[in-house]
């Protein structure tokens, strides 16, 4: 009952913000995104307790009705969607006052997309992960286009027509298993799957993967992802890199340990490599990218790139789920934060560009300090999130002798310090020319909630005890 | 071959001239209705091959109408941002 409750309560709020207008449409998002994370954490504890919670729709069970379920990662990553929410919801309120907007479509989109993502986390069949992740798609275009500039529309377009395409390749496979197995659900799909499948498994298994790695922005596929996640709303950004890429990811993890076990193991050197040449495509990219929410979105393209660094080592067990549950929190909580802080420097600056952050630290300390920390986090610094999620897939690596991979782990988090200090230093210098720089004032909120993000990032490393007794308890397996 | 796998077959067909324009095109109306035939194309395998032996399956028919409303709904959005993007255009030579 309660998981159902995750679903219906971001659709009401949705539907009543889009109702009662602006104003109330923000209280209405706190509210229910307040409520949402106790029902999160009331979730958490129960399945640390007692394991999975599973619920049929309606009382309708599958196959006629829908199932849901949560265990140890569903529940964890619908706790990160509220933990990166709450501060983001009270962060665009005072964004759209300082600059007099009143943002009214904002509050809806949000609450359909949270829905959508809920869903998609507790979501036990092929088809229903396919409707989560349209809803999703849906959602989170419109959040990019609802800024109303060129730009934006321009990105919004590219991006929903990717999605679109994703989403229909990763339905003629669902289409695919359907004819050959007659069934759509993980569960009955895990049991009756032979060892070795046939060719048509076999071709739908890859038409999943090809769709989810688009949706997911795997480098080659990451094409719309820069021009969207650069060009929309500050808040929207960060919304999108820290929670959106994710839940595609999420599903590819979830078919890989659910449905396609152990006959995929010849295959997981494929996206494995396609997420080194992530890593590698996506810092150099940020290196060189002049404005700054770009440089943050192919930051985001790199490290993508180290969750599918995970596929060959899941046969290590644990530590690798760990590993990559860890990189999902952490890179969550350090990119909300850092697209935060890149909103204030855009919002007192009033241009989007590296070299335009000149002697920005003086005027706006907190708001560096949040991105150094979440800079921290992005580079594997100890005791960050970032630092324990490399530190045990290096762990992971060395179990499965994969040398190559140790070398590319320890070279990203170079990478990732050299972009993000491109960005600190700009900020730091020229303090000389301080008062030449007219500055807008940024709401004190906006400088905490960047702030408070970074901070949680840093913390996942510490709570990491936590998160592997969930992992564990829920029996991901 | 049965009816069926011929629908399959068609399907896929489809699919793949709509994948090829969708990706291959540039203008956007023209993709937003290459995407549309590459949807049909995976509808129709949809409920091709969930046919054995003549006798229809509807949990397949049921998914492939919750499939089209979710084509309508990504048309209806597309169409709205090209509407959009011409309009801007318009307004700022």
């Amino acid at each position: 009952m309660l998981i159902a409750w995750l679903i219906v309560l971001p659709l009401g709020w949705a539907t009543l913000a889009w109702i009662a207008g602006p104003r109330r449409g923000a209280a209405l998002a706190f509210g229910g995104v307040l409520v949402q994370t106790l029902l999160a954490l009331a979730l958490a504890r129960e399945v640390a307790a007692h394991g999975p919670v599973a619920h049929a729709v309606g009382g309708w069970g599958a196959p006629l009705g829908i199932d849901l379920r949560a265990d140890g990662l569903s529940a964890l990553l619908i706790v990160l969607t509220q933990v990166v929410t709450l501060p983001l919801v009270l962060y665009t309120h005072a964004w759209l006052d300082a600059q007099d907007r009143d943002g009214a479509i904002l509050w809806p989109l949000l609450g359909l997309l949270l829905a959508a993502l809920h869903a998609l986390f507790l979501s036990t069949d092929l088809f229903n992960l396919y409707v989560t992740l349209e809803l999703l798609g849906l959602a989170a275009v419109a959040l990019v286009a609802s800024g109303g500039e060129r730009a934006q529309l321009a990105a919004a377009l590219r991006y929903l027509l990717a999605s679109l395409v994703a989403s229909g390749c990763y339905l003629l496979g669902v289409a695919i298993v359907y004819g050959v197995h007659g069934t759509v659900s993980l569960a009955a799909l895990s049991a009756v799957l032979p060892a070795q499948p046939g060719t048509p498994t076999l071709l739908a298994g890859a038409l999943m993967l090809i769709g989810l790695m688009i949706k997911t922005a795997l480098f080659p596929f990451h094409a719309w992802l820069p021009a969207a996640h650069g060009s929309a709303a500050a808040p929207v950004s960060a919304l999108l890199s820290a929670l959106v890429v994710k839940a595609s990811f999420y599903v590819i993890l979830r078919l890989r340990l659910t449905v396609y076990t152990s006959w995929a193991e010849q295959l997981d050197w494929l996206p494995a490599l396609l997420g080194g040449g992530a890593i590698v495509y996506g810092s150099w990219q940020a290196l060189r990218a002049e404005r700054l929410k770009m440089l943050i979105a192919y930051s985001t393209v790199a490290q993508l790139g180290y969750l599918f660094l995970l596929f060959p080592l899941l046969a290590v067990g644990e530590v690798a789920l760990l590993a990559g549950a860890l990189q999902i929190l952490a890179h969550a909580l350090a990119k909300a934060a850092m697209f935060a802080a890149a909103g204030i420097a855009l919002l007192a600056t009033g241009r989007d560009s590296v070299a335009g952050l000149a002697s920005l630290a003086g005027a706006l300390p907190l708001t560096w300090f949040a991105f150094g920390l979440a800079g921290m986090s992005l580079m594997g610094l100890p005791p960050s999130g970032g630092f324990l999620a490399k530190w045990l897939l290096i762990d992971a690596a060395i179990m499965r002798e994969q040398w190559l991979m140790i070398v590319l782990v320890v070279a990203s988090g170079l990478l990732a310090a050299a972009y993000v200090f491109r960005i600190l230093s700009r900020a730091f210098r020229d303090a000389e020319h301080e008062r030449a720089v007219a500055l807008r004032r940024v709401p004190r909120s906006m400088e905490w909630v960047a702030f408070a993000l970074a901070a949680a990032s840093v913390l996942v490393g510490i709570e990491a005890g936590a998160i592997a007794e969930l992992l564990g308890a829920g029996g991901v397996r | 071959m049965s009816s069926g796998l011929f629908y399959a077959i068609l399907g896929c067909a489809l699919f793949a001239l709509g994948l090829a324009a969708t990706l291959l095109l540039r203008e956007a109306l023209r993709r937003v209705l290459a995407f549309n035939v590459m949807g049909s194309g995976g509808f129709l395998v949809f409920v091709g091959l969930a046919q054995r032996d003549g006798v229809v399956d509807p949990v397949p028919q049921a998914m492939v109408l919750t499939g089209i409303v979710v084509a309508v709904a990504a048309t209806a959005l597309a169409l709205a941002l090209l509407r959009r993007l011409e309009q801007t255009d318009a307004h700022e030579p």
